[in-house]
């Protein structure tokens, strides 16, 4: 027989603000099986804890509800509170009445506090048949896998690799590094980004823990924390790198251009090529551009290649590994500005991330600050704030965070280099809030003389050798019209294309916009729902980098403290066979998405393989005969539950 | 809410990994609801035995609603479209039992979709008050 306690928590006024609570502990005290229950202000609190601890001791509990909020918040907390009083703690169960009841029901107390009720009762009808429970010992592969070899993903690598584990590093372009190595510099400080990624790239790239692999995808997740196994999928170089020298013969003589995807268009690139500062240095022939994957004769590589690297038949193959967690640093892309019309497609109308080409020593005008269109030094720029972002009519209601500083630095670093041309914002708010941002901010307008303009701009337009900006200053309720020479916007960030595939292969969630979502926004932050995966960087929000550097190690530091472990346990709350009842129909087998069940031929009867099954209950629902069951999720369970869910709704 | 008027009861099985979660985030953006949903964690969508709805509805419910990830997106691979299938096949026996299969509701509603629960939740429980209640009742006063 369960002696079963009801702690039930106020959380402040957030649960006891529309629940009853003392009326709650009134209706629940004398139900069937309860010997104990009690409210509190903070169960969570140290001295709340003592409450249901001093409990199990003075009543003999041996079935606990905690009444408070989801158990993806506290029922970690709580079961290791019940632990400790040498209880099992799977005889601890959560009645989520805050954000199931309090919250959503906030203005009715009287019919929120009956709901409440019902959580409450229906738990304790489950606590009530809840077995114990031991978890199981898996085994742990010691190896991480980081998906995206941008910023985030390099620190997360290095962070893993130097505590002594293997770091499998996957990119998808040739070359790791990132959006980083594009920027001209960092804000507030102006250092230059080669000076602070490349050392980076390059300790990935020599680190003996860290295995790279550049111009590759994941082709397929599988298995669970401690034990995944992964598919890698190595793209096509067409150049067989061991035999491959560097001379450079195939790229002088290669007759194909594309634009450049590291100038974002501002120049052009080889179809076969080599990304600047690329690591590692390793040729690519790009099947989009190569005219010899278009329809051509087009040998030229090849003819010319004195080390006869060039193999135009390679195809792409499969890495398997096995690996024990997962991060996931996939990165942002810039919102589409063709989808602003009112902002001309015009050479001279270009994103942030191409003027952070132009203001690059290493970009296409050597760091010149010359405009697309005919190479003049532009002598009026305006730069335009919260493109696409803060926009609920263009999907993207958020602030893009990065924009605000990004641009205060593109206006100081062009007036540094154009000393007397005039630099225009248009700014909805000014967002600089980190160390020594404002300042950096403040100086931009008092030093540098950037003219901070207060308001939208409706439209962008070509006239003759200069580009219109029709726009308005809120402050001093005047439109302004400005006969600009380069147009910068600051398009909001998106997830990178691509990022829901992968999650969708690593089942893992991601928000309405295409951001990965963590596991709790407050406590969780990096980590995902699904245990052993992580997140890092811009794949989860908009970030700058010492934000991105923190939550990569972030993630890092979680997986050191896993693999510092000796062993996984795996939750036990799986499926169990009656062999008295089981037929060996195996309905089960075929039904399980993990292959965790087979017939036993001699005994005819289902058997369940515990460190495999992941406790979904797809096979108990299937069982024609009750012989399969979900442990303390069992028909019976759910039937108490469902007959204290139905009794009268008042 | 007057004495007379019918309120329907509805019980809920949530999946944990998307509607479940679904439902933590509509009470974290404190987005109101009627309170007529009982809800009940599942594992997973897959994991809710026909059986389960059919007792609800015996029991009294006027109402459940199966609520689950999307397709592709489940969280055991596949579970989803066991539940749907399931509910499917279902809904074409239940008239049978003297059992209204509009009454069954499966959803898909992930994590990020608080405000789907919500509105899905809120719109159940207008069509049930329009459909009046469960007619299994009216046996138990014979």
């Amino acid at each position: 027989m369960k002696r079963i306690g009801v702690f039930v928590c106020h959380c402040g006024l957030n649960i006891a603000g529309s629940v009853a609570v003392a009326r709650v502990v009134e209706a629940i005290k004398d139900y069937p099986g309860v010997v104990h229950a009690e409210n509190y202000i903070y169960m969570c609190s140290d001295p709340g804890q003592d409450l249901v601890r001093k409990a199990i001791r003075e009543k003999s509990l041996n079935g606990i509800v905690m009444a408070n909020c989801s158990p993806f918040l506290h029922e970690r907390t709580f079961r290791n509170v019940v632990a400790s009083e040498g209880l099992n703690p799977y005889f601890c169960e959560i009645a989520n009445i805050r954000e199931h009841c309090s919250w959503p029901h906030a203005y009715d107390k009287e019919v929120a506090t009956k709901k409440a009720i019902a959580i409450i009762k229906a738990t304790v009808e489950k606590v009530r048949r809840n077995i114990s429970l031991t978890p199981m010992v898996v085994p742990l592969t010691k190896r991480a896998l980081v998906i995206g070899g941008g910023v985030a993903g390099m620190q997360a690598a290095l962070d893993i690799a130097n505590g002594g584990y293997e770091v499998l590093l996957v990119e998808r372009s040739p070359t790791i590094g990132g959006h980083a190595t594009q920027l001209s510099g960092t804000f507030p400080t102006l250092d230059r980004p080669p000076c602070l990624v490349a050392p980076k790239m390059a300790e990935v790239a020599n680190h003996p823990n860290i295995k790279l692999y550049t111009y590759a995808e994941i082709e397929e997740v599988s298995g669970y924390v401690g034990n995944f196994t992964v598919k890698i999928k190595r793209k096509p170089s067409y150049i067989e790198d061991e035999k491959c020298d560097l001379c450079g013969l195939c790229l002088e003589n290669c007759p194909a251009t594309f634009p450049a995807e590291f100038d974002r268009g501002l120049s052009q690139r080889k179809a076969l090529y080599l990304s600047p500062q690329a690591v590692p240095q390793k040729l690519v022939i790009d099947p989009r551009s190569c005219l010899h994957f278009n329809g051509d004769q087009c040998r030229a590589c090849e003819e010319v290649c004195p080390a006869k690297a060039i193999d135009f038949l390679q195809q792409e193959t499969i890495v398997e590994k096995k690996v024990g967690a997962i991060i996931v640093a996939t990165g942002y892309d810039l919102f589409p500005r063709e989808r602003i019309g009112e902002y001309a497609e015009d050479p001279d109308v270009i994103d942030g991330l191409q003027f952070e080409r132009i203001l690059s020593p290493s970009g296409p005008t050597g760091g010149e600050v010359r405009r697309p269109s005919d190479g003049k030094v532009p002598q009026e720029v305006v730069f335009i704030q919260c493109v696409g972002s803060r926009d609920p009519e263009h999907g993207v209601p958020y602030c893009s965070r990065v924009c605000c500083m990004y641009t205060a630095k593109q206006a100081v670093l062009y007036k540094r280099t154009v000393p007397q041309g005039q630099a225009y914002i248009f700014y909805m708010d000014i967002r600089s809030d980190a160390k020594g941002y404002e300042e950096f901010v403040q100086r931009a307008m008092e030093e540098d003389q950037v003219l901070y303009l207060r308001g939208r701009v409706s439209k962008v337009f070509r006239d003759g050798d200069k580009i219109k900006v029709w726009g308005v200053d809120t402050l001093s309720g005047k439109s302004i019209e400005i006969s600009a020479d380069l147009v910068i916007l600051a398009t909001a960030m998106v997830p990178s294309p691509g990022a829901k595939e992968l999650a969708r292969k690593l089942n893992i969630i991601f928000d309405q916009y295409g951001f990965l979502t963590e596991a709790h926004p407050k406590l969780r932050p990096v980590e995902t729902l699904t245990s052993g995966i992580y997140l890092a960087g811009t794949a989860q929000w908009p970030r700058d980098l010492p934000d991105t550097v923190s939550s990569a190690s972030g993630s890092a530091s979680k997986i050191l403290s896993l693999f510092s472990r000796k062993e996984l346990l795996h939750e036990p709350t799986i499926a169990s066979v009656d062999e008295e009842v089981c037929s060996g129909c195996g309905y089960c087998v075929s039904i399980c998405a993990y292959r965790a069940i087979e017939i036993d031929t001699k005994r005819r009867v289902a058997r369940v393989n515990e460190a495999v099954c992941e406790g979904c209950g797809a096979c108990a629902a299937t069982c024609p005969s009750g012989a399969m069951q979900h442990k303390n999720f069992t028909a019976r369970q759910f039937f108490e539950m469902i007959d204290v869910a139905t009794g009268a709704y008042v | 809410m007057a004495d007379n008027e019918f309120e329907p009861n509805i019980v809920g099985f949530l999946c944990n990994w998307c509607t479940y979660t679904a439902a933590d985030l509509a009470g974290t953006t404190r987005m109101q609801y009627p309170t007529n949903l009982r809800p009940i964690r599942t594992m997973c969508s897959g994991s809710v035995d026909p059986v389960y709805v059919i007792r609800a509805l015996l029991s009294g419910a006027d109402g459940v609603l199966v609520g689950g990830c999307h397709p592709g997106d489940c969280h055991y691979v596949s579970g989803n479209y066991k539940a749907r299938r399931r509910i499917t096949i279902l809904k074409t026996i239940l008239n049978t039992l003297g059992l209204e299969d509009e009454r069954v509701w499966l959803r898909w509603i992930s994590a990020a979709e608080g405000r789907k629960f919500a509105d899905t939740v809120s719109k159940f429980t207008e069509e049930l008050r329009k459909q009046g209640p469960n007619p299994v009742k009216k046996y138990w006063s014979t």
